[in-house]
């Protein structure tokens, strides 16, 4: 039985890879911009959601309303001032600019919120479960899971049925053609990363529902995150729930079969393979590569 | 009226000056035509007026209105479509998707994608196919009607018969020929001289980036053309 615990709490789990790399799959699908302060992001979230709470008390998740608005006008200004210089250039200064916003949020956490671990308190919906037999399915992972397949599946038929989604994808096919169909790149590339901060900044808040979260935890997240994506594939969201769970399917059911060895360590292992045998991922698009 | 008036216009890509003072009108429901070799500038025309390029000297006026520091976007929502060199249809979307991102601009009028469909048929059974997978003449059309999809008062063509086969063309001229009678102005800048003489009413020829030649195109004659094309004195 601890086999199928290990195979349903993997897939849960894979929710909230899942969740945490939305945002990078939308900003690497539309912009070709790899955001490396993409995890810092999310734990800024969690720490202004504990912020909120022990000023006006409750559960963290009403803090999502103020937290995801205002995390999208922050996407905003950030693809105004920072994003919009590195769209189209070298990748070397995506990485070197992203990197440096890294820094720069994490040590501005650290200024604030010293280096105090930090939990975001769900109540006694952390550890509720729901028993089937043997079976133990904890009901916290699987609102995650629900919530992560819903903000997808959203997200997914915002592109493929809306006006401004079709404008997306066109604009990540070729922004110059775009323009020619009334389309302004920059704001689609505003609109698109507004998007993808909302969801950094949910994912932020339900990681720090799960775990302990400090200033300096941003890069293990993007990790994960950027794992599901390649995993997953670049270029399809669905793909990014298929990474998120590959990933945690072979952490748990890797730490199942080897106890000593640490769980991530499988994670990574299929994230080679999956560079190495299929690189455009399980259900990435092959133009996506050109 | 002159829906278009070119005076004086320079273009350059960086250093280097690809139009040196180009001057023309194109009146209202006219189809005009512009000629000329390869890197000729006539590629480099169109982007002027549609604003990819920068123009550097004189000036392009749109019904009036002048188009200096107006973004590329802008100009589509003012009227002016262009289908470019290459096709450049959008791979990752369907056929019928392709038109309707052409609409994004939200100009009205009689195209929408039944009169598109109606217009190209050969795109009716290919409405939910990948556009990466069509041939090329496949995609002209779709490149074609998706530039109708914005509903423009000026179309700009350029170079639709590059790569596609002579029946190909010919059948696209055809269907571009009952858009013209529809009631679009046109300007369309070709390769193929006999096709761009045939379909238009009045032909300029670019040579090196200046005018070369402009008159009605029926009463260019062949000697003249061939002179003002390839820069060799007329016989």
């Amino acid at each position: 039985m601890n086999w199928l615990n290990a195979l349903i709490s993997g897939v849960l789990i894979g929710g909230l890879y899942a969740m945490y790399a939305t945002g990078l799959s939308i900003s690497f699908g539309v912009m070709r911009l790899v955001n490396l302060s993409h995890g810092d992001l999310a734990i800024a979230a969690a720490f202004f959601s504990s912020t909120l709470v022990y000023a006006a008390g409750g559960t963290p998740f009403w803090t999502l309303a103020i937290l995801m608005p205002a995390a999208a006008l922050c996407g905003l200004g950030l693809q105004r001032v920072v994003f919009d210089r590195l769209i189209g250039v070298d990748p070397a200064f995506q990485i070197v600019a992203t990197f440096g916003l890294s820094i720069v949020i994490q040590n501005l956490l650290l200024r604030y919120y010293q280096a105090n671990l930090r939990t975001l308190n769900v109540g006694s919906l952390r550890t509720a479960a729901i028993r089937l037999g043997d079976l133990s399915i904890g009901v916290f992972p699987l609102l995650r899971f629900a919530v992560a397949v819903a903000v997808l599946a959203a997200l997914s038929l915002f592109l493929a049925r809306t006006s401004l989604g079709r404008a997306f994808r066109a604009t990540s096919d070729d922004p110059a053609t775009a323009r020619l169909m009334g389309i302004n790149p920059r704001t689609v590339y505003m609109l698109a990363t507004a998007i993808a901060l909302a969801t950094i900044a949910l994912a932020g808040v339900f990681n720090g529902a799960r775990t302990n979260f400090a200033a300096s935890d941003g890069p293990g997240l993007l990790i994960f995150a950027f794992e599901a994506v390649i995993i997953g594939g670049l270029g399809s969201l669905w793909g990014t729930l298929a990474g998120g769970v590959v990933l945690a399917l072979a952490q748990s059911l890797g730490a199942e079969a080897f106890s000593a060895w640490p769980a991530q360590f499988f994670g990574h292992v299929v994230f080679l393979a999956v560079l190495a045998i299929r690189p455009t991922g399980l259900f990435g698009n092959q133009a996506e590569l050109a | 009226m002159t829906l278009l008036e070119l005076s004086d216009v320079d273009a350059r890509y960086g250093d280097f000056q690809a139009l040196f003072g180009v001057g023309f009108g194109v009146d209202e429901l006219d189809t005009v035509a512009v000629i000329g070799a390869n890197g000729a500038g006539k590629s480099t025309l169109l982007s002027a007026i549609m604003g990819t390029v920068e123009v550097s000297g004189g000036d392009v006026v749109l019904a009036g209105r002048s188009l200096r520091g107006v973004p590329t976007h802008e100009r589509v929502k003012l009227g002016i479509a262009l289908v470019p060199e290459g096709r450049r249809i959008f791979p990752s979307l369907s056929v019928e998707e392709n038109l309707l991102v052409g609409a994004y601009g939200g100009r009205s009028g009689p195209w929408n994608v039944a009169a598109v469909l109606a217009a190209f048929p050969l795109l009716e059974r290919l409405v939910d196919r990948s556009a990466g997978r069509l041939s090329g003449g496949e995609q002209q059309a779709l490149a074609i009607g998706r530039a109708l999809m914005s509903n423009p008062r000026l179309l700009l063509l350029d170079e639709v018969s590059l790569g596609l086969a002579p029946v190909v063309v010919k059948q696209l001229y055809a269907a571009i020929t009952a858009v013209r009678d529809a009631g679009t102005t046109m300007l369309v800048v070709e390769q193929d001289v006999n096709q761009a003489l045939a379909a238009a009413d009045h032909a300029h020829c670019l040579l090196e980036g200046r005018i070369s030649l402009s008159g009605p195109s029926a009463e260019l004659s062949r000697d003249e053309v061939a002179a003002a094309y390839f820069g060799t004195v007329a016989q």
